[in-house]
């Protein structure tokens, strides 16, 4: 990466983002570092976990809301750190050769990544490697005691189990913490939202590794270095399901965008019209604190809202629904509703939409209220950035207050549309 | 037993003797002394309460229509830790699994069956010098070849007593045999996990189990969740297309149908899944363009002028325009991009000609073509199938791809052409109707030149 490079990069990241970077670097550091002072323990394992974990860095996907996440590397990293002993053999490398171990294998996993011109996301991986560094300071030092309990007899696993348990879901909820934190300053989201936006997110997958994690360093137990080979089979199993989920969930909201905008190209509306309420809705839906699964129903409506003037005659000049009278601008949105009930699925998103003409007192879901604002907001302003214009726009939505638009969304516009800058980066 | 009646004779026999040789196996080990005596009951009791859970959530995977469930898994365990008997008693038990409306024979074949596998599978696990019995930490390099035996036994096994009854009862249509491949493959797959937690027994017990299979219900719940995803994209999508077309009443349900028809050109001529899915969604996007033609160009009666044709041409360039930000192959892109290219070069938008007109295009012409001659038009009433046949046959080699025509003509021989078609009435006040249609071969668009 040359210097500009680096720089554009470093220009997107937030304040968080960078104390984690930084953070993580200096922890792959110091393990490197001591690793190379000290020499490898046990240098075979080492080897063979670094591989899984760089494989798993190499098969990493993206999650819906951009999240990357790597499963097998972070199972296999997992497993390194919790590792009693090789074929009864105790194992007992320090915690900072785990992170020197962690550290070199997630970035040759990101190399092959990087050299095709895909960059990692730094913060996820910083945060991955992070939270398994606190994990194998905390178990490391207790590695010792627990293989003796272990080679103790039947009922000795039953203490390095429970540490074990304990200690991932620690871990696990420091990790969603940190991107909870990470996620509400990057999108300006709240906190509290964040948080069980990511719980939500990471619980199954979250679940899935800490399994087989666990799994992998039982099995090592009993099956020496042939676990590495066979225990990445439940979770390869996993990893499938959630690409093809990921990946339809991604297709899927790409199509809506690109189909909302028919509307453009037959001349119903604006060019860009749909994508700009879409960005100004969501942003305000975060404002107002909505989860994810509302943001998602919020954006599907605020790109379709227009689809209804599909079924009209003759375009409306100019597509402004804001100046259009109000019966034609109801029926465009019971038309529009018509056609997403149509999918069959999406019947909240039609309820939005054939809402999204509702004065104040006929007490409209929040959604089609933020769809409201930010469509008459557009009709406005468009796509002009003249700060004087969206202040006069913002003054008209005022004057219709209390009845034609709700309140608190055209506060929260005003707060969102006063920084502007993040709307770019959703 | 009221599910019996209707079977063919032979299917009764055959189900009635694999339930009779379950029973036996069975029999024989209960009356023969001792052999039940040395079963450990709690690791059973463990291993059928897993495989009843397990049997109780068959998991869709890979194949459409077969529903795999991890469940032999748990018998494979079995057949380590507990010998051929305890796995039998461990498959029996499929008998018990929660599936409501599961008819009383399809259990006791289901049981009878994994018990027979269980049984037999054992056998071959002693007889390559397996130890039934919780394997040591240390012994277990010796169980690997052993198990490996016994699951290469199991797993066609199952798969040939399951494939005869569907066989038999007439159902094997709805099984395609085509995945069998990949289908053992995801069978032998599962069977590592038995291993696994036969492994892991001696160290943790029961918890092993609850390790192995909790990614595979993560797994499971995730593909759900994808199911549901895809059958709400294709649902959207569609309603989406329509909504394009609601302008003109006479090009209603125009993409549903072409995306029928270009997959089942894709299927005939051998598309793999993956290509088959991109070439449905293209068919349903070709025309989205068209809506950046002005209204007044359609309906304009009598020939076009070279401008209003440009208008015309353009539109599948506005297509691609529009969903070229979507994620699918690059070929689904160019299908829709050069479904009006022909064969002779005389197409638009580039007049490829021949070979350099994509494979997608060259399909979605041909169905696209046929639609769209089968179906009303406001200038004339839809032409019969074997009209609209008769002049893709014409149009073979000068406009459509000689290959796709015949896969097209050999497809719907063989499986009837019925497209879903929504019978609503045109309505009064938003009907529209254009004078010409452009897909529509047998009237093509006439052209004036101004100069």
């Amino acid at each position: 990466m040359n210097g500009s490079g680096a720089g554009r990069v470093l220009r997107t990241l937030d304040s968080g983002q960078l104390l984690l970077i930084c953070a993580a670097g200096l922890v792959a550091v110091a393990g490197v570092a001591h690793t190379a002072a000290t020499g490898l323990l046990d240098p075979q394992i080492a080897v063979a976990f670094g591989a899984l974990i760089a494989i798993g860095e190499l098969v990493r996907l993206t999650m819906p809301g951009n999240r990357e996440v790597a499963p097998i590397g972070a199972a296999a990293a997992l497993g390194y750190t919790l590792l009693l002993d090789m074929g009864g053999v105790p194992t007992l490398h320090s915690a900072l050769q785990v992170v020197a171990v962690l550290s070199v294998g997630m970035v040759a996993g990101a190399l092959p990544h990087l050299a095709v011109g895909r960059p990692p996301q730094l913060d996820g991986m910083a945060r991955r490697l992070f939270t398994g560094a606190l994990l194998a300071l905390a178990y490391r030092p207790m590695a010792g005691p627990l293989s003796d309990l272990a080679g103790g007899g039947e009922s000795g696993w039953w203490p390095a189990l429970g540490v074990m348990a304990l200690l991932i879901l620690l871990m696990v909820m420091v990790d969603v913490l940190l991107a909870a934190v990470l996620r509400a300053e990057q999108v300006r989201a709240a906190l509290k939202v964040a948080v069980h936006d990511e719980l939500r997110m990471a619980a199954p997958l979250g679940a899935a590794v800490a399994a087989s994690g666990i799994l992998l360093a039982l099995a090592s137990h009993s099956m020496g270095m042939t676990a590495l080979l066979v225990f990445a089979a439940p979770l390869l199993v996993t990893q499938v399901a959630f690409r093809k989920y990921a990946g339809i969930r991604a297709t899927y909201l790409q199509t809506v965008r690109a189909l909302s905008r028919v509307t453009e190209v037959g001349g119903y509306v604006e060019p860009g019209h749909s994508r700009r309420v879409s960005r100004l809705a969501v942003a305000v839906g975060r404002e107002l604190g909505m989860a994810e699964p509302e943001l998602l129903e919020l954006e599907y409506a605020a790109l379709m809202h227009d689809i209804g003037q599909l079924s009209l005659r003759d375009p409306i000049p100019g597509g402004a629904t804001v100046l259009t009278d109000p019966e034609q601008a109801r029926r465009i949105a019971e038309l529009g509703a018509e056609v997403i009930r149509q999918t069959g699925v999406l019947d909240r998103v039609a309820e939005i939409v054939r809402r999204q003409c509702d004065t104040c007192a006929e007490a409209p879901p929040m959604a089609s209220r933020i769809i409201k604002g930010a469509n008459a907001y557009d009709d406005l302003v468009g796509g002009s950035s003249d700060r004087d214009r969206a202040g006069a726009a913002l003054e008209r939505l005022r004057l219709g207050v209390g009845q034609e638009y709700d309140p608190t969304v055209v506060e929260a516009m005003n707060r969102v549309i006063d920084r502007l800058a993040p709307i770019h980066r959703l | 037993m009221a599910a019996l009646r209707g079977l063919p004779w032979f299917a009764k026999v055959y189900l009635i003797l694999v339930i009779g040789v379950a029973f036996a196996l069975l029999g024989y080990n209960v009356v023969s002394d001792g052999r039940l005596d040395l079963l450990d009951w709690s690791n059973l009791m463990v291993l059928a309460l897993l495989f009843l859970v397990c049997e109780s959530m068959p998991t869709l995977l890979h194949v459409r229509q077969a529903a795999v469930s991890v469940s032999f898994s748990a018998v494979l365990a079995a057949v380590v830790l507990l010998g051929p008997e305890g796995a039998a008693l461990v498959g029996v038990t499929a008998m018990f699994s929660v599936r409501p409306g599961l008819p009383l024979v399809k259990r006791l074949f289901n049981s009878a069956q994994f018990a027979i596998c269980g049984y037999v599978a054992g056998r071959v696990y002693v007889w390559l010098g397996g130890r039934s019995g919780v394997p040591t930490v240390a012994g277990f390099d010796d169980i690997i070849v052993p198990f490996a035996g016994a699951a290469a036994v199991f797993v066609p096994l199952n798969f040939v007593l399951i494939a005869l009854v569907l066989k038999l009862t007439g159902q094997a249509d709805q099984v395609p045999l085509r995945g069998v491949a990949q289908f053992m493959l995801s069978y032998f797959g599962y069977a590592t996990f038995g291993l696994l937690i036969a492994g892991l027994w001696a160290t943790v017990n029961s918890i092993s189990a609850v390790l192995v299979l909790l990614p595979l219900f993560v797994a499971r719940w995730a593909f759900g969740q994808y199911h549901a995803q895809q059958r709400s994209y294709d649902a959207t999508i569609a309603a989406l297309c329509q909504a394009v077309e609601t302008k003109d009443y006479y090009t209603r349900g125009h993409c549903t149908r072409v995306s029928m028809a270009a997959g089942m050109i894709a299927e005939e001529i051998g598309m793999g899944s993956e290509r088959l899915r991109a070439i449905r969604y293209a068919g349903m996007l070709h025309d989205v363009g068209k809506l950046g033609v002005p209204t007044k160009v359609l309906q304009k009666e009598g020939p076009l002028s070279e401008e209003e044709y440009a208008a015309i041409q353009l539109h599948p360039m506005r297509g691609l325009e529009i969903v070229r930000g979507i994620d699918f192959l690059d070929e689904a892109f160019a299908g829709i991009m050069h479904h009006h290219e022909r064969q002779d070069g005389k197409g638009y938008p580039m007049g490829l000609a021949g070979d350099e007109i994509p494979e997608f295009a060259r399909i979605i012409a041909v169905a696209d073509a046929f639609d769209s001659m089968t179906s009303d038009r406001s200038y004339r009433n839809a032409r019969s199938r074997e009209v609209a046949m008769t002049e893709l046959r014409k149009g073979a080699g000068t406009q459509f791809d000689p290959v796709m025509v015949v896969a097209f003509v050999k497809a719907v021989d063989r499986d009837g052409w019925e497209p879903p078609r929504t019978v609503v009435t045109p309505p009064a006040d938003v009907t529209e109707t254009t004078a010409k249609d452009h897909d529509d071969p047998t009237m093509p668009i006439q052209v004036v030149s101004e100069r």
